[in-house]
């Protein structure tokens, strides 16, 4: 028994050496990184391209998109990913910060829509807000209604209780920009910008994490309590929650695609142009998520609740991402 | 007098009676928020074991797979299978001619059924164009209807009336069937529930608990024997003391800050692979082990070093003939309880990049991998409603892994002790 104490410490030392030997290899394998909201797109795209039987399967990270950017954009080589997902377009900020990694080559491919849900359990009432009545409701400078009547005597009797999102999240970000941005009235706007997009504290906004399954439950529990949701996640349990329609419209694939929704954005990936041909497959699955059998208007993606882009979009999209044309800022 | 005296003690016979029944209240509570977790998560889960599929009767037509001789496993990969699978429903509905009706009607299969078509003939090359009769797995919604997890009637159902009917008949057929689901545990990890399994996460945490052993136990064992029974006392010795068990205090996700710090940015060793995971978990594990085998060392009976070294023995042998034997049933419960603690981690893995999806299972520790926490946490995540009770499942399984790890200890501890003694 004596011995094998004194030989174990030599383990660490063998394993260092193994590690050494393991680095040195390029990477046979695509590196995504990014969005969570472009996460269950981006999987269902690498999982097909990955049965194929070519290549291996993509490594798919859920890092937000802000998470991805840094990542993407440390710079060129096997130890940085080759694709970034993003819920949002690539801030000036970041582009500035890739290009001074020398990422300079990349490729934007907005491949589809989303639109975000305001939503409640079916057991609830079904409402019909605007922007401003949801600015008026959730916002920090606002007027701070306790009930939903305070702010139109249409509205229910109930209390205001909004599970929102984490400042992290991609989807909180289209929030913000999309709903307290375009709610906030005029003379906040011109007097403090950024003010506009800040919620209450008083327990009105509740943040309540990433985890849109366990809203959904709390949602169930609560009937006046509202969530924020992808239209993926509402399209895939549409038996238990209902969706708010906002300024008369109400969230579906028409509305979302032709952006009379108004809480609806664009969903964006980007490639590194210098790892396409020094990746394997990186290419090809460029290829596999522009096809019109992924997110064409009877693409794999619309099943998993993607929006598609308009004809015109789309074939512009598979021109110029297939011709890998870079972007400029 | 003497009425005064009863009354005290009557008083003090209630407050100990009122004590106990705290105890046993408070015991009840926790075995009864014990119990309502395992039962919640049970019944959630033990249906993800299962799975409905589908009987076809396929024809391996070597034209629609557009394949030509010779039939090499690399051509048969590249096959195309969806067409003989769509034909192979469509012969059992000849009346369903319409395009959008047949959509509905393919709705039934899951994207694996070309799959395991594909399976079928990689196995069997000589069975090409033949019919064979194969079950191939049903698309996860109709698997949650067959499992009445999703709603048959009632707003925004997510099933056609037609599609019902076609359900109700394949099942009145017995062209349903329900199997036990080997891809779960044998599958890595995909976006499609019915087709998910575990064992891609459950490989990966088995090689990061591997490098994690291999590090922090030869490692833990030699700081601390060294510590204990050679370091001189000083003011040095002591400050390093009070730091390890700082370390042992110190929040998890700090560890895969450093880990993306030194591993992966200094080092540049692989990202998302369970190498990297277990050598920041061992970071974690080490104190642990540490604490753990200094205390079994220092309940070593001074009896037994005197007498080594009474018998002409040096130190060296009597710690590593006498001393460290005596301590290994502690050292080994210290870093059993450790590594069962690092099988539960997600958050230095977050950093690390471990926390993505990986539909392969990992071959060596230097292959991108998910862990069993992190598999859980992504499941729980998505959207798709079969994810709920492979969630569940997944709880099962790393609940099972606990368990057999904490039961080794106990066994190594009854064991090893008998022996000593």
């Amino acid at each position: 028994m004596y011995i094998s104490f004194s030989k174990l410490v030599v383990f660490p030392a063998v394993l260092t050496v193994a590690m050494q030997a393991g680095i040195a290899n390029a990477r046979d394998q695509i590196q995504i990184v990014g969005s969570s909201t472009v996460y269950p797109f981006a999987t269902i795209v690498a999982e097909r391209f990955g049965n194929r039987g070519k290549f291996k399967t993509p490594v798919i990270e859920s890092t937000g998109t802000g998470g991805g950017m840094k990542l993407f954009c440390q710079g060129i080589g096997a130890g940085t990913p080759d694709v970034s997902n993003a819920s949002r377009a690539m801030k000036t900020s970041e582009w500035e910060n890739c290009q001074a990694n020398g990422v300079t080559e990349i490729i934007e491919v907005a491949f589809g829509n989303d639109g975000i849900a305001f939503a409640n359990d079916k057991k609830g009432p079904k409402l019909n807000l605007t922007r401003k009545q949801l600015w008026m409701a959730l916002a920090e400078k606002g007027p701070k209604p306790k009930k939903w009547n305070e702010i139109d005597p249409s509205l229910p009797n109930a209390k205001i209780s909004v599970l929102v999102p984490p400042p992290t999240s991609g989807t909180r970000d289209a929030w913000n920009a999309l709903v307290m941005a375009k709610g906030c009235p005029e003379a906040i706007k011109t007097a403090d910008k950024d003010s506009c997009e800040m919620l209450r504290e008083d327990g009105a906004a509740i943040e309540a994490g990433e985890n849109d399954a366990l809203i959904v439950q709390k949602l169930e529990a609560d009937p006046t309590a509202f969530g924020i949701f992808g239209y993926s996640y509402l399209e895939n349990n549409r038996d238990r929650i209902q969706a708010a329609s906002i300024e008369g419209v109400e969230i579906d694939i028409d509305t979302i695609q032709d952006y009379s929704y108004p809480i609806s954005r664009p969903l964006f990936f980007y490639v590194k142009k210098a790892h396409i041909g020094v990746v394997p497959g990186l290419q090809e699955y460029l290829n596999e998520f522009i096809a019109e059998d992924a997110i064409g208007n009877d693409g794999y993606l619309l099943d998993a609740g993607l929006v598609p882009l308009s004809d015109a979009k789309r074939a512009k999209l598979q021109k110029d991402a297939g011709g890998l044309m870079v972007m400029s800022k | 007098m003497l009425t005064t005296n009863k009354k005290r003690l009557r008083k003090r016979h209630r407050a100990e009676t009122r004590f106990r029944a705290y105890g046993v209240l408070s015991l009840l509570v926790a075995v009864g928020i014990l119990f309502t977790l395992i039962y919640s998560i049970v019944t959630h889960g033990y249906s993800a074991f299962y799975r409905t599929t589908l009987l076809l009767d396929i024809e391996l037509d070597p034209e629609r797979i557009a394949v030509s001789p010779p039939y090499s496993r690399s051509a048969l990969m590249q096959g195309r299978y969806s067409s003989l699978v769509k034909r192979g429903l469509y012969a059992l509905f000849p009346e369903v001619t319409d395009r959008r009706d047949r959509r509905e009607l393919t709705a039934l299969l899951s994207p694996g059924a070309e799959l395991a078509v594909r399976d079928y003939l990689i196995d069997h090359p000589d069975s090409l164009g033949t019919t064979i009769v194969l079950e191939v797995p049903m698309s996860s919604d109709y698997d949650q209807l067959y499992k009445e997890h999703l709603p048959r009637s009632g707003e925004n159902l997510r099933f056609s009336e037609q599609q019902l009917q076609w359900f109700d008949r394949l099942l009145q057929e017995g062209r349903i069937r329900y199997r036990f689901n080997t891809q779960f545990l044998f599958g890595a990890d995909s976006r499609y529930p019915e087709l998910a399994g575990i064992a891609g996460a459950v490989v990966g945490s088995f090689y990061a608990l591997l490098v994690c052993f291999l590090l922090s136990f030869p490692l833990g064992i030699a700081a601390a024997t060294y510590l204990e029974e050679f370091a001189p006392k000083t003011r040095l010795t002591r400050i390093i003391e009070a730091n390890i068990n700082n370390l042992a205090a110190v929040p998890s996700v700090i560890f895969g800050l450093l880990g993306l710090a030194i591993f992966l940015n200094v080092f540049g060793l692989p990202r998302s692979t369970p190498l990297v995971g277990g050598i920041v978990l061992s970071l974690m594990t080490l104190p642990t082990i540490i604490i753990a085998t200094r205390a079994s060392i220092r309940s070593v009976s001074p009896g037994i070093r005197q007498a080594g070294l009474a018998m002409g023995a040096s130190p060296v042998q009597v710690v590593f003939h006498h001393v460290l034997p005596v301590a290994l049933p502690g050292t080994l419960t210290g870093t059993i309880i450790g590594l069962a603690q690092a099988l539960g981690e997600t958050a230095p893995l977050l950093m690390i990049g471990m926390v993505a999806f990986i539909a392969n299972v990992p071959a060596t520790p230097l292959d991108a991998s998910a862990a069993l926490p992190v598999q859980i946490f992504l499941w729980a995540e998505s959207a798709e409603r079969g994810f709920v009770e492979k969630t569940s499942a997944a709880i099962m399984v790393i609940m099972m892994f606990l368990i057999m790890m904490n039961l080794l200890a106990v066994i190594i501890r009854s064991k090893t002790q008998s022996k000593v003694e």
